[in-house]
């Protein structure tokens, strides 16, 4: 379970959250919906420790974590990044087995592994020898979500995941997110898309625009 | 034909010393370029103010002038190099210099979602380095790079300068001497073999790193 407790950031005077609290209960499914600009990327940004956060606490399981640190208890959180951020260079294999074989330090042939089972269960199992240049959206989409998994997070996000796929594909990655929750994965997607967040949800969290002090346009 | 062979010899000797030049000079300032253009991209002011003041002086001067400094004016100051370590020394500076400044390019044309995703999986600054943005760095900077190389092949002519008996050396002696042309055509024609050898070799290592986009 996560919980987030009290979180506040701003950029300048610029108030973006304001005590936000969340908590994504054990596999289950939490969807951050709400307009561009209303934060929900910010919110993000800040639970997987690439901003920090002004005031907060961060809770797995009860413990307390640092999105920021790099022990072993702060590894837990898995993203899935709106344009995927694959490695160019490293074919889908290699961008799966970086972090596990660097950071975990899994000898090769494990890593390669534990990456061929995610691959097969992700429908990619012909995919390992390409470079992301030779794959379609989709199947980008669900290398970066194997590359995260392959981590072993407590929890997945994923950052408006269906805003660069059609119709289909949309589908596709609701299948995705539906069948990791059956295998008991915890997930939290930030999205703008209402209809989406009721078809895969558990929970939703609406978040909106905080009215400025000043006149500041809200952009992101 | 007969003149040919007889001034062969002598203009061999000379591009003998200007392809040293290059050889020493590109494996000198490829990683002195590296190193100043992280610095250039370093949160430390004062070393990316001293870097950025190297990288000026070292563009808004001719090499030509550089040489004639590091020769004849270091000693002034107690700094004494032989003739091919002074000409050495100002390539390499010189070099290093645009080097730093096309790689700084290069490491900043890499998308920031790069180091996100990095960031997020744990790998640390240096493993992000190593096995994510320098590989893709070095596919950018190929090009660029490949322009100053052949820059370079030519730019060592400029040794004569300080009294280096290079390649055009070489080919200038045997004219005045002979008052003929002859000689110069064939500097042109080595010069011309020295530069489609380095394309056709920055060419494959363009191929070798196509593999990905």
């Amino acid at each position: 379970m996560l919980e987030v407790k009290n979180l506040s950031k701003s950029f300048g005077e610029r108030v973006i959250l304001d005590k936000v609290n969340l908590t994504v209960k054990d596999g289950e499914i939490l969807s951050i919906v709400g307009p561009s600009g209303a934060g929900k990327t910010t919110l993000l940004r800040c639970i997987t420790g690439l901003e920090t956060a002004d005031a907060g606490q961060f809770l797995i399981d009860g413990q307390p974590f640092d999105p920021q640190g790099t022990a072993e208890s702060d590894r837990v959180i898995g993203v899935v990044f709106q344009d995927y951020n694959l490695f160019p260079n490293l074919s889908v294999m290699e961008n799966i087995t970086l972090a596990p074989i660097m950071v975990l330090k899994k000898s090769k042939d494990q890593a390669e592994r534990d990456a061929r089972g995610l691959l097969d269960e992700l429908g990619l199992s012909t995919k390992g020898d390409l470079y992301p240049w030779q794959l379609s959206g989709g199947q980008k989409q669900r290398v970066a979500i194997a590359r995260a998994l392959a981590m072993n997070p407590k929890i997945l996000c994923y950052d408006e995941p269906t805003s660069a796929l059609d119709p289909a594909m949309r589908k596709e990655v609701a299948r995705i997110i539906l069948d990791l929750k059956k295998e008991g994965m915890t997930q939290l997607v930030v999205t703008h898309d209402f209809d989406f967040a009721d078809e895969i949800a558990d929970d939703i969290l609406r978040v909106k625009a905080i009215d400025q002090p000043q006149d500041v346009a809200a952009e992101e | 034909m007969h003149y040919v062979t007889e001034i062969l010899p002598s203009l061999l000797q000379g591009a003998g010393l200007t392809l040293q030049i290059f050889f020493w000079t590109l494996i000198l300032s490829l990683p002195l370029g590296i190193l100043v253009s992280l610095g250039l991209m370093s949160k430390i002011r004062p070393l990316k103010w001293v870097l950025e003041i190297y990288v000026w002086l070292m563009r808004g001067t001719p090499l030509l002038l550089q040489l004639i400094f590091v020769f004849y004016g270091l000693p002034i100051v107690g700094i004494v190099f032989q003739r091919y370590d002074a000409a050495l020394v100002a390539f390499v500076l010189n070099y290093a210099a645009y080097f730093a400044e096309i790689f700084r390019g290069g490491f900043q044309a890499i998308d920031e979602g790069q180091f996100e995703a990095a960031r997020v999986l744990r790998l640390s600054y240096w493993q992000t380095l190593r096995k994510i943005v320098i590989p893709q760095v070095v596919k950018i900077v190929i090009p660029s790079i490949g322009n100053e190389v052949i820059n370079l092949v030519k730019d060592s002519s400029l040794v004569y300068v300080i009294g280096l008996g290079d390649l055009l050396r070489a080919g200038n002696v045997a004219t005045s001497r002979d008052v003929t042309l002859v000689p110069l055509l064939l500097v042109a024609l080595i010069y011309l073999i020295l530069v489609g050898i380095c394309t056709l070799v920055l060419r494959k290592v363009e191929q070798r790193y196509s593999y990905f986009k």
